[in-house]
């Protein structure tokens, strides 16, 4: 069967997206990683209930009629004629699906930096954390430091101090000045202050430090502690948690591997949410951070529009403002450079394939740099270290190979190859 | 509040709750190192939402597997990756 729509991406911009579409008659597919759909930030928790938005966005999902494709990663895309082809793999079993139109809903990652001692155990992301307690991790009794940026700290802290864990500070990079400029912009969003506000007041006894950032984690084969800086003196905290991400990066494989125009680390898209690849629509984090508020407004678009039809204008006023907001966002927690200068010579900077940093050189590509010590060239194919080394080392991503996902060579095999030549030989330097 | 289910972790049996993953399961079982790195480090979950690779284990024999995406199911038998524990 040929679908109208496959939408990749299960979280808010997805469901909306699919939701859209479906209920306007199309045949829906979506495809998504978690178990549940939800994507991330309305993940379903063991212990906790989905916020009140989640629940009905997914209610409107089942009664619209789209098909789910639970606990599924997608390997690999591309284009026959005038249809595309998705080839699926669900806990070791491959699947091809054809279909008019995409939608690629693919969410964001956290941005990790390196710094010594990033890679002992117990060293989590933010999100990462608050991932892990939704999926059932006990925090309780914990002594917790959160060190990175972005709004996600403060409603993090909040979440792990309800589950008995003792936060010991948190610590925003971003200076004072800035955060409190943009925690003054809020006021013009009455139901989001009143939610910083009781999340505030669930753990007022925790310190929230600004124009603070982590200097290094000790520990021998798990974390002991943790040193921070405001950059005149420091302190160390005995800890059994860090909590380290420094915002949130759009997740662009997919729309890189399918020749999608993408600029400055998101999907470029036109008021239609169509990326530069016609049939190929992306919405939510990938084409920008913005939030679940933006995302839901773009999936609404997006999923009209990838079925021909044309999104009322009230949409694309709200698309705007939340845009506006989005943008006041990545000014107030632009990352300090200090923070690109954590790691010494002996720190981890691809986790996957164990590259220190002291075995990279400046002077190369990010090419070379694979080609030299398999930097970004495991499991995780460059999602850990491709953005810091974005910003530390002026390396732009690398080209998107199949699979973008490891799959089973069963999933492959019957695939056409998708991969270009290997390398390119007249890249200066390469000997 | 839900149930319990057993699994197998490297040969032992190990209680937990209805809807947890592996990676939490393991994690709250202290185990603290799901696999060894290609130096030899001991390392565990990251990122909590399958994009680090980090947690990946052995789940009834197929390897590779990210701990971090899985519910636990009754029966499962998973064992950390080189040697790690």
């Amino acid at each position: 069967m040929v679908r109208d729509l496959v939408v990749i991406g299960g979280g808010p911009a997805g469901m909306t997206a699919g939701s859209a579409a479906a209920e306007s008659g199309a045949r829906v597919l979506m495809i998504d990683e978690g178990v549940a759909p939800g994507g991330q930030i309305w993940r379903p928790g063991v212990h906790s209930s989905k916020p009140r938005a989640a629940r009905r966005a997914i209610a409107r999902l089942e009664t619209s009629g789209v098909e789910v494709l639970r606990s599924t990663s997608v390997v690999d895309a591309w284009r026959e004629g005038d249809r595309f082809m998705v080839a699926s793999e669900t806990r070791g079993i491959g699947r091809e699906i054809e279909t008019s139109a995409l939608v690629l809903a693919t969410g964001a990652r956290e941005r990790f930096l390196p710094f010594p001692g990033w890679t002992l155990p117990n060293v989590f992301g933010v999100g990462g954390a608050q991932a892990l307690l939704k999926s059932g991790t006990s925090f309780r009794g914990k002594r917790v430091v959160i060190a990175g940026s972005g709004p996600l700290l403060l409603p993090v802290a909040a979440s792990l101090a309800r589950a008995s864990a003792k936060i010991l500070i948190v610590a925003e990079q971003s200076p004072t000045a800035n955060v409190v400029r943009f925690a003054a912009s809020l006021v013009r969003r009455p139901l989001t202050i009143a939610q910083a506000v009781s999340l505030r007041a669930s753990f007022l006894s925790t310190p929230y430090a600004t124009g603070t950032w982590i200097v290094a984690a000790q520990g021998d084969t798990t974390l002991r502690s943790v040193t921070l800086t405001d950059g005149r003196s420091t302190r160390t905290f005995a800890c059994d948690v860090l909590c380290a991400a420094f915002g949130l990066v759009p997740n662009t494989e997919l729309a890189r591997l399918m020749g999608c125009a993408v600029e400055h680390g998101a999907v470029v898209v036109d008021g239609r949410q169509s990326t530069s690849v016609p049939g190929v629509y992306s919405c939510g984090e990938p084409t920008g951070i913005g939030g679940v508020d933006l995302a839901v407004v773009e999936g609404e678009i997006a999923g009209l529009a990838a079925i021909g039809r044309q999104a009322p204008n009230v949409l694309l006023s709200r698309r705007e403002r939340h845009r506006r907001a989005a943008a006041q966002l990545d000014r107030a927690f632009a990352l300090r450079p200090e923070l690109f200068a954590l790691a010494d010579d002996d720190t981890m900077v691809c986790r996957c394939e164990d590259v220190r940093w002291g075995a990279l050189d400046r002077r190369w590509t990010s090419r070379q740099a694979k080609l030299y010590t398999r930097l970004g060239m495991g499991p995780c194919q460059g999602r850990v270290c491709g953005a810091p080394l974005e910003c530390l080392m002026n390396w732009p991503a690398d080209s998107v190979r199949v699979p973008t996902q490891p799959a089973r060579c069963r999933t492959l095999v019957s695939r056409p190859s998708a991969d270009p030549l290997p390398m390119n030989l007249s890249e200066p330097g390469v000997r | 509040m839900s149930g319990t289910i057993e699994i197998a972790v490297n040969g032992r049996s190990l209680r937990v709750e209805q809807g947890t993953t592996l990676a939490s399961a393991l994690l709250n079982a202290g185990v603290g190192a799901f696999r060894r790195s290609a130096s030899g480090e001991t390392r565990a979950p990251l990122c909590g939402m399958g994009i680090c690779y980090e947690c990946r284990v052995t789940v009834d024999g197929v390897a590779h597997q990210r701990a971090c995406m899985i519910v636990a199911e009754a029966g499962m038998r998973v064992d950390t990756q080189g040697g790690a524990s």
